[in-house]
């Protein structure tokens, strides 16, 4: 396997989408080029980093505003 | 932190349908529980799509207003998440296109961009390179990282990873194809990745790794 072909099923590798066999195929490239390991690591960190940390907390005064408009909405509609 | 609707049984309807039901028939604190349940995601949504916080707060509201006038539109066989997230991104996209006019703004376009397709940066990151950054550094960061991506990427990214949706939702929310969603969620996680090791890679004995066979 070339690094090429191991970085197509990157993203199949990184959501768990690969076959036993493809899996070993991916593993065994793996062990022999540090290069795909780093990238399949700080790729895996790189998803891990954004999916844990808030980046856009929504204020709480905007929930309120919200919550205004549906009920103003609500007795013109029901 | 993302929010993947839990799996009810084959046989189990998910539980916002009777919220759904119960909005339908009149009872508007069932909606807002499907506020309560659902702001954050759309708010951030709204955030990655438009980059602006004012739009995003606007997209949120008329997300919201815009699900609760059409929710006899809404049809069971798909979720209530999705349906409103797919509200959300086209309230985005047309609070995008408004910001820049005379700009082209499209999630259909194909971005033509090799950044990321090739990994450069091959040096290991720290481990637990998060933690040389406060909260709000770290924040500013992923903020100023995510903001670089095209539109397209970006929001493919933020559906798939950050807020859990599968590839074949993504794909319906955004009216993309399997393979399209794939292939941009690729390169987004690739170029964020390339652009992130600025921050996070070993600052010392950092060797660089041998260049692609």
């Amino acid at each position: 396997m070339t690094c090429s072909e191991f970085l197509a099923m990157l993203d199949d590798m990184i959501d768990d989408e690969v076959t036993a066999n493809m899996r070993a195929d991916l593993e065994e490239h793996l062990r022999g080029c540090e290069h795909c390991e780093v990238t399949l690591s700080t790729t895996r960190k790189t998803i891990q980093i954004y999916r844990s940390h808030e980046i856009y907390e929504m204020p709480a005064s905007l929930r309120e505003r919200l919550h205004k408009a549906i009920m103003s909405k609500c007795k013109k509609g029901c | 932190m993302a929010t993947i609707q839990s799996i009810a049984g084959e046989n189990e309807p998910h539980p916002d349908v009777a919220l759904v039901e119960r909005v339908r028939a009149g009872d508007v604190s069932a909606f807002d529980e499907l506020v309560r349940k659902y702001e954050r995601q759309v708010f951030r949504i709204a955030q990655h799509i438009t980059q602006n916080r004012e739009d995003a707060e606007d997209v949120m509201q008329d997300a919201f207003l815009k699900a609760y006038e059409k929710l006899e539109q809404f049809q069971g066989n798909s979720k209530f998440y999705t349906w409103l997230v797919r509200i959300a991104v086209n309230e985005s996209l047309m609070r995008l296109r408004r910001r820049r006019t005379g700009r082209m703004v499209s999630i259909d376009e194909d971005v033509e961009t090799e950044e990321g397709s090739v990994p450069r940066d091959l040096a290991d990151w720290a481990p637990d390179p998060e933690q040389n950054y406060t909260q709000s550094e770290l924040a500013e960061i992923l903020r100023k990282t995510i903001q670089g991506l095209p539109p397209g990427f970006r929001v493919v990214f933020a559906l798939r990873d950050v807020e859990g949706l599968s590839t074949e939702e993504t794909a319906e929310t955004l009216g993309l194809s399997i393979p399209a969603v794939k292939s941009r969620l690729l390169r987004a996680r690739l170029q964020l990745r390339e652009r992130l090791s600025r921050y996070f890679k070993r600052k010392t004995g950092s060797a660089t790794v041998g260049a692609e066979k």
